[in-house]
């Protein structure tokens, strides 16, 4: 009995010890226009090179208050059609030549990447800062949350060069890049806001539809309730 | 011919007639509303676990309907497309994004699926707290255990067609679990897959037993169910036979007609879930990853298996089960004895009727042991309920093995712990707390 009250007691902290890295809460919302305008650009330039967003149409990024022409002139460097899926010109099996691995689409990644330790949004907020210089890495490169990740660091020119301090296991920055800290901490908050938008581009909307899904039902249960209670006045 | 029967369809169908009469001499309508509805006598005294029948229907009907919209555009196809991405899991992406409306579909159907086993674990729950299973109301729990266990199939097949990593994954442990049974086994689960692996064989037929041969199956039984309800007559929180006191006009004294009375009744319940419901599907679709598990949204990949392969949380209480089963007992292996198990876990609830002996049915006549080791019961379902859910541990084991052994010993016990309590003598009469 008393074995069976401590796994009680702990079976549910057990679950919380186990698993990897701490994961930093991503500070943004997806609903900053900016800041997923800021990330679509991002996105576009550095990610979609070799990750595909397939199920994203590129006529969808007007939701975030770009025109077409905008999202044409800006983003559009594979594809001229504006309802074209957002997909690389890379193939799969070419690049799991290069990289070990195909790289695989980003476009639900946020979700999928969700767990007990966190939201999606914090793992992948965590995982882009969290690249250091590891030469045993075929890449030159390893990451704390991700260990032994196929993919090198390609924001490094933006962050600089982080290195593992041998003893602590901290992560520090050996070479500045062209944005200071904080700035490139934005710069990834914005990237992954579009990639949090990109995975479910009706969210938001989903979400305003079911404060009047909510009230029409409130409105209905008024009225539900008092037909109720007008038939049901004879019955003891 | 007598003259009573001209009289009583005196309608030749013209515009002038009735059409009701007309319908009614060729299709008994009118004595199907009555008896069913309208000259249906429920007990007065339903409480709060009686909206869960009503509700249930109303929740196969939300998935029978969503999935029809479903099927117009999703596509069970395992090959990969020009992007690397499975056609099917594509498919749901397609429904989610570029479909009209598609994403309220399809979080109707993926939260529908866990409402329905919320919804039916208390519609059982409220079985068990009031005896309904008893005399005379066998048949009507026999189809209901049917309806379960066919929901259950019917849940499993679902699950395998978003083609996601828990979808491939779970479909390959569970279908694994058959070749645990002696002789036919390795056979058996080669025939269920269609394929040595899961594949798009596979995912052809679960979408084909998932959108028609379980749907067909699941709307006889619960057909069957409601006849067999509406042949007995509901029990009630009391558990008194309202048959047993009638008026002079035949009509139970404490029964009042379904129709109006539990219409309107049912519609504040269906209002209240539709509540919860929109909660969920609007603000909390992945339901914490319990409703859609994290996982399943990376496309299904053969060879990249899961650290962590854990069932949707209406299976876990049975999977725990399974996996508390570690010994090999009379030459066969442990595994086997996990598949016995779990499907005992589940088919012991057909035995209800016959193993409780308890002179009264509702548990507001009952005494403290019925009601400590109904208690006792609900709180190992959850815990099993969790277990499952969590990657095996030595401790997780050990509970497990715990609270299965309380959970059948709470079904075969029955026989005896049920008929020990101390009985409160039932009233007359329903009352109306």
């Amino acid at each position: 009995m008393k074995k069976f009250l401590m796994a009680l007691l702990f079976a549910p902290l057990a679950a919380l010890a186990s698993g990897g890295a701490h994961l930093d809460r991503w500070p943004g919302g997806v609903g900053d226009e900016a800041a997923l305008q800021n990330g679509a650009k991002l996105f576009v330039n550095y990610c979609l090179n070799c990750h595909g967003a397939s199920h994203l149409r590129y006529n969808k990024l007007t939701e975030i208050g770009l025109t077409e022409q905008q999202v044409k002139d800006y983003l559009m460097f594979t594809s001229d059609k504006i309802g074209d899926q957002m997909t690389v010109a890379a193939r799969s099996d070419e690049q799991k030549q290069w990289f070990g691995a195909a790289p695989p689409d980003l476009t639900v990644i946020s979700r999928a990447r969700a767990s007990e330790m966190g939201s999606g949004a914090d793992w992948l907020y965590t995982y882009l800062r969290s690249f250091y210089r590891d030469e045993k890495r075929p890449t030159g490169w390893n990451n704390v949350v991700f260990e032994n990740v196929g993919m090198p660091h390609v924001l490094w020119q933006l962050q600089g060069i982080q290195v593992m301090n041998p003893e602590t296991h901290k992560l520090g920055l050996a070479v500045p890049g062209e944005l200071s800290p904080a700035e490139y901490d934005k710069a990834v908050s914005d990237l992954v806001a579009f990639m949090v938008w990109m995975a479910e581009p009706n969210q938001l909307y989903r979400q305003r539809l079911g404060w009047f899904v909510l009230a029409f039902l409130a409105v209905l249960f008024v009225l539900a309730y008092a037909l109720k209670k007008n038939y049901w006045k004879d019955i003891h | 011919m007598a003259a009573g029967k001209v009289e009583k369809y005196k309608s030749d169908g013209s515009l002038g007639g009735n059409a009701l009469e007309w319908v009614d001499a060729r299709f008994p309508a009118t004595s199907l509303w009555k008896e069913h509805l309208s000259e249906y006598y429920a007990p007065k005294n339903f409480n709060f676990w009686y909206f869960f029948g009503s509700l249930a229907l109303l929740v196969l009907v939300i998935q029978i309907v969503t999935g029809i919209f479903l099927v117009m555009h999703y596509k069970p196809d395992a090959a990969l497309n020009a992007n690397g991405v499975p056609v099917a899991f594509a498919s749901v992406e397609y429904i989610m994004r570029d479909v009209p409306g598609g994403w309220l579909i399809r979080y109707m159907h993926s939260t529908g699926a866990s409402a329905f086993f919320i919804v039916v674990y208390l519609h059982m729950f409220r079985g068990l707290l009031y005896g309904s299973y008893r005399k005379p109301r066998e048949l009507t729990w026999l189809f209901g255990v049917g309806i379960f266990l066919v929901l259950m199939g019917e849940a499993f097949f679902g699950y395998l067609l978003p083609w996601g990593q828990m979808s491939f994954w779970g479909a390959q442990v569970i279908v694994n679990l058959f070749s645990a049974l002696p002789l036919i086994g390795p056979d058996l689960s080669l025939i269920i897959r269609g394929d040595y692996v899961v594949g798009d064989a596979t995912l052809n037929r679960f979408f084909s037993f998932h959108v028609i041969a379980f749907p067909l199956v699941l709307l006889g039984l619960v057909a069957a169910h409601i006849l067999a309800l509406h042949e007995t007559g509901s029990n009630n929180p009391d558990g008194i036979e309202i048959k047993a006191n009638k008026d002079a006009n035949g009509i139970p004294r404490d029964g009042i007609p379904f129709h109006p009375y539990y219409t309107v009744k049912d519609i504040v319940g269906v209002v209240v879930f539709l509540m919860v419901f929109s909660a969920v599907l609007f603000f909390a679709p992945e339901g914490g990853g319990y409703f859609l598990e994290y996982n399943n949204f990376y496309p299904a990949d053969p060879l990249k298996t899961p650290p962590h392969i854990a069932p949707v949380w209406y299976f876990t209480p049975y999977y725990s089960i399974l996996r508390a089963m570690v010994w090999n007992f009379f030459g066969l292996d442990a595994k086997f004895w996990g598949v016995v198990a779990m499907g005992a876990s589940v088919v012991i609830f057909a035995f209800l009727p016959w193993l409780d002996r308890s002179p009264v049915k509702s548990i507001r006549y009952r005494g403290p042991i019925f009601k400590t080791l109904l208690t006792l019961f609900v709180i190992c379902f959850f815990i099993l309920g969790y277990l499952g859910t969590q990657p095996p541990s030595p401790m997780g084991e050990l509970v497990s093995q715990i609270c299965t052994l309380f959970y059948f010993g709470f079904f075969l016990g029955m026989p005896w712990w049920s008929r020990m309590d101390k009985f409160k003598p039932v009233p007359e009469r329903v009352t109306m707390k």
